[in-house]
């Protein structure tokens, strides 16, 4: 028999946004869960933080955490749920349940963008966000070479990290033009180090060669990295590295929101002043709204977490600072818009869905999604299209088909106790 | 890395490995050296690319059981982990 439990507020990831989000809602007195599929709570930037007591940021919210009622529930992945009986189901390594709510808050964050390149599937060419969180949970890089490549702030607040653990950065590989960062009145070393919270950032920049208009275009080795191909302008060379540390940003998770019927629009899930989503019950708050930094998602949560819990006055008292968030937010998007020449990355035989090693030669020529499906498997694999399905979109402008459950991949045991993931079996 | 002076033991392809308490497994499979989590569909090694549960290229067996993200597991005494 499946298990049910219920709280009053559910929140969905326990990153900034959902912790802040269960501190606010837990002063109502209401019941508060919070589930996350990671092994414990942090979500991206806060990360393996919990126990360290570092005294910054992270550490006073995680002791608000600890000492307000809510309840927390780690390795939990949320795979289906039913807006109409609100009902969400769970999958963890030892069970499947399912969890009634009131209201729910979903802030299940960001995941990274990745782009094809001759290369790209080669043993230690990782993700920008991937490599840290990996140095996060444990991998020693001292002494290892570690080229950072791709777009936006996190590659300064990852490679800041990387040094501050004894990796050498030879170069920090940023596809966007000087001009264009500069013209967006983006002082780097001050305004992006205080919304990627790099403290050793000008360490980071001092030792490294942070180059515009540069970018990876290869990566080579026999059975694995051995250096990266990079180009700026004409001018092309190969770099000896242990790792390549390479993301072209970031986009939102929201599978789970449109599962559950909230809108979205340019592909963030669209809210309210009270981070309501446009089903009544449901809320939504952090990187899913949009890419802003860890300040936005924690505000957001605030005045999400309140708002669920029916505290609305005292939601509307942070409305002024969330503002400031978001304007931030909204310029680093087009200072770091990618540039048309990463079009030009895949060759033929590179591979673009990596579930089921789909190369761009055959892909190229297709003109739909579903022709792609059907004839390819691409975005059929276990990822469901995560990585490849917004490669798609840069690469051939394919919009991904609707959210079908599970959103995730889901045992055995899980599909066949509910009755419309049952379906999924048979399709 | 970690404040934890905690040491667990477990293995990776049966050779035993010791890392500190609140490792992923992920890390500790890239600390023993081998390049290949999973083998494609066609056969090439892979490693993690997100480190963050979303792309599944770090699965591996764990205890028998197939598929596990490595990356979203963290070691524990006596863990048995298959790659490849
Ligand atoms: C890989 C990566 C690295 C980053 N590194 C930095 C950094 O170094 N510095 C910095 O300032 N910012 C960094 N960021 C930006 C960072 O996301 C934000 O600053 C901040 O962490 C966002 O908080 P959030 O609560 O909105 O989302 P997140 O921190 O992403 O939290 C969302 C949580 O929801 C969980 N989740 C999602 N879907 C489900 C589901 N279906 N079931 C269960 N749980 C789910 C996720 O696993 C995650 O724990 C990084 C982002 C990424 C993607
Ligand atoms: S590295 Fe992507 S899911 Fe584990």
């Amino acid at each position: 028999m499946k298990r049910r439990q219920f709280a009053s507020v559910v929140v969905v990831g326990a990153g900034p946004a959902g912790l802040a989000a269960a501190i606010r809602a837990s002063e109502s007195g209401r019941q508060v869960t919070v589930l996350d599929d990671n092994p414990s709570a942090g979500g991206q930037i806060w990360r393996g933080e919990k126990d360290r007591r570092s005294g910054n940021d992270a550490s006073a919210w995680f002791q608000k955490f600890r000492t307000c009622p809510a309840e927390m529930i780690t390795g939990a992945r949320l795979i289906h749920g039913d807006p109409e009986r609100r009902i969400l189901s769970v999958e963890t390594r030892q069970e499947f349940f399912e969890i009634g709510y009131d209201k729910l808050i979903l802030a299940t964050g960001a995941r990274e963008f990745f782009l094809p390149f001759p290369g790209w599937t080669l043993p230690n060419v990782m993700g920008v966000g991937g490599l840290q969180a990996l140095v996060k949970s444990g991998l020693p890089v001292d002494g290892k070479r570690i080229v950072v490549a791709g777009t936006g702030p996190l590659l300064l607040a990852a490679a800041a990290y990387f040094r501050k653990h004894g990796a050498i950065v030879p170069v920090i590989a940023e596809q966007a033009e000087w001009r264009s960062v500069a013209g967006f009145g983006i002082r780097l070393s001050k305004n992006l180090g205080k919304l990627f919270q790099a403290r050793s950032l000008r360490l980071a920049l001092r030792s490294s060669r942070y180059t515009f208009s540069t970018w990876v275009e290869a990566a080579h080795g026999k059975d694995r990295l051995e250096n990266a191909q990079v180009r700026t302008g004409a001018k092309v060379w190969r770099e000896p590295c242990d790792y390549l540390a390479v993301g072209y940003g970031l986009k939102p998770n929201i599978e789970l929101p449109v599962l559950m019927g909230c809108r979205t629009q340019s592909g963030v899930v669209a809210v309210d002043e009270f981070q309501q989503t446009s089903q009544e019950h449901i809320y939504c708050a952090g990187e899913c709204t949009g890419i802003g930094g860890v300040d936005k998602s924690l505000i957001e949560g605030e005045i999400t977490g309140l708002a669920a819990a029916g505290l609305k006055d005292s939601a509307r008292r942070l409305f002024a600072k969330r503002r400031k968030t978001r304007q931030f937010a909204n310029v680093l998007d087009r200072a770091f818009a990618l540039r048309p020449e990463l079009r030009q990355l895949p060759l033929d035989g590179t591979i673009v869905c990596r579930c089921e090693d789909v190369r761009w030669g055959r892909l190229r020529p297709m003109n739909s999604w579903r022709s792609a499906k059907l004839e390819s498997r691409c975005g059929m694999g276990p990822c469901q299209g995560r990585v490849c399905g917004q490669i798609l979109e840069f690469l051939l402008g394919w919009h991904p088909e609707s959210v079908r459950p599970p959103v995730f991949p889901a045992r055995l045991e899980s599909l066949t106790q509910d009755s419309e993931m049952k379906e999924s079996l048979r399709t | 890395m970690r404040s934890m002076p905690e040491i667990i033991t477990f293995s990776i392809n049966g050779s035993p490995v010791r890392v500190s308490g609140g490792t992923s497994v992920a890390t500790a499979i890239l600390i023993s050296g081998e390049t290949a989590f999973r083998r494609s569909v066609s056969g090439e090694p892979r490693t993690p690319l997100c480190g963050m549960g979303v792309c599944f290229e770090c699965r591996v067996t764990i205890n028998g059981l197939q598929h596990c993200l490595s990356c979203q597991t963290v070691c524990q005494d006596g863990m048995e982990v298959q790659t490849g």
